[in-house]
């Protein structure tokens, strides 16, 4: 006997979604903070000052082009730059550098197999050298220290 | 269980707690995906599961989930309650807030609702290694030729928590993920005739433990303690210190 095929039966064939943590803008819910721990934030904050990283590389290689049109135009460029605004950008980069740079030393030696169970106490070792860092960078970068 | 109907015979109505929960809906060929949202009674003890067993009872049948044992045994009823991954039937509906969102695990296919498809989760682990194996029958037993249905994993229910809190699944969707090579570690604890060098050279394939990147979030979603994270670091301390030789996918 044949059998017939209910209505909708190859809509509900079709596989399904695969859902993803969140809505978000990143790409598979990875930027998600809900329900994550120490581990799971630092992953992100990792991904993305890694892509601003990257980001400022292609920037600083723009710029640094300026110097093929002129003295006038680097000048100019060097004046802009050194505005308070463009300081505090200065800072943001340099905060971005610090965290992938000490979270990715903490990431090399957990992922080596090393201080696996002290992972916590690193992430917080790392945060405490990078605010001082970065108190010390910025009083630096708006001449307090001059 | 407590099932917070039966509180509807014996209180006042208006001095019933409840709780509003936020569902992830889903029925294929019958739209998009939607949420559901449904205030429900809750006793002092009440479940996600309750919960969600209570909504289908009094408010909608068509709520689909996937639970069993109600004690953590099973691994079934795997959910994301407000983004973090819980086995309902454990997950203490006063450890949230008023309004809890409930989600389908992450990472795995959606067949409807709160189901996911598990295929592609077991897919991950090799078959033909022993990783996965038949678990103890006793002497008598006499099992079907399809032995699929006894394999388990080492130390694990198989409840796919840690491979949709994993960030790492969620970007590479071809890494074996942590449950399979915790099991891989736990073999290397008790190999029970099992050549070392061949769960190594599995566990150091392109999408095994390489792939990972630390988010150690795997750890913090296994409900039974079997700390994936960590086992999977002592897979890598094992081959970067252990003297294990790089196999040919390893250095790839």
């Amino acid at each position: 006997m044949s059998r017939t095929a209910l209505p909708g039966s190859a809509e509900r064939a079709l596989p399904g979604p695969v859902h993803h943590k969140g809505a978000g803008p990143a790409p598979n819910g990875w930027l998600d903070p809900r329900g994550r721990a120490v581990g799971g934030r630092a992953f992100a904050l990792h991904r993305l000052t890694g892509l601003m990283l990257v980001a400022y590389l292609y920037v600083h290689l723009c710029v640094l082009s300026m110097l093929l049109i002129g003295n006038s135009a680097w000048s100019s460029f060097v004046a802009l730059v050194t505005s308070t605004g463009f300081l505090c950008l200065d800072v943001v980069l340099i905060l971005g550098l610090l965290f992938h740079g000490l979270n990715g030393i903490r990431v090399a030696l957990v992922g080596s197999g090393l201080l696996v169970s002290r992972q916590r106490t690193l992430f917080w070792t790392g945060t405490v050298i990078g605010s001082c860092a970065i108190l010390f960078t910025a009083l630096h970068v708006f001449g307090a220290l001059r | 269980m407590s099932d917070p109907s039966t509180a509807d015979n014996r209180q006042d109505v208006s001095k019933i707690e409840t709780r509003s929960l936020r569902v992830y809906r889903y029925k294929r060929g019958d739209g998009g995906e939607h949420f559901d949202e449904f205030e429900v009674p809750v006793g002092p003890h009440t479940t996600v599961l309750d919960a969600l067993r209570w909504i289908q009872h009094h408010r909608d049948p068509s709520l689909a989930l996937r639970h069993s044992c109600h004690h953590a045994s099973c691994g079934t009823c795997g959910v994301q309650v407000d983004g973090s991954e819980e086995l309902a039937c454990v997950c203490q509906i006063h450890d949230h807030g008023d309004r809890i969102t409930v989600e389908p695990l992450a990472n795995l296919p959606i067949i409807t609702d709160l189901v996911v498809d598990m295929t592609s989760f077991f897919a991950r682990f090799p078959h033909e290694h022993p990783i996965i194996r038949a678990s103890g029958l006793p002497a008598n037993a006499e099992p079907p030729e399809d032995l699929e249905q006894y394999v388990r994993l080492e130390d694990c229910i198989e409840c796919g928590l840690c491979l949709s809190a994993c960030p790492t699944a969620a970007t590479a969707h071809e890494y074996v993920g942590p449950a399979a090579l915790a099991s891989a570690q736990r073999l290397l604890e008790e190999p029970r005739g099992v050549q070392r060098e061949d769960v190594l050279a599995w566990a150091s394939q392109p999408e095994g433990l390489w792939r990972c990147h630390v988010g150690l979030e795997c750890t913090r979603a296994c409900p039974t303690d079997a700390i994936p994270a960590e086992r999977i670091m002592a897979l890598r301390r094992e081959l970067t210190f252990g003297g294990h030789h790089e196999t040919k996918e390893h250095q790839r």
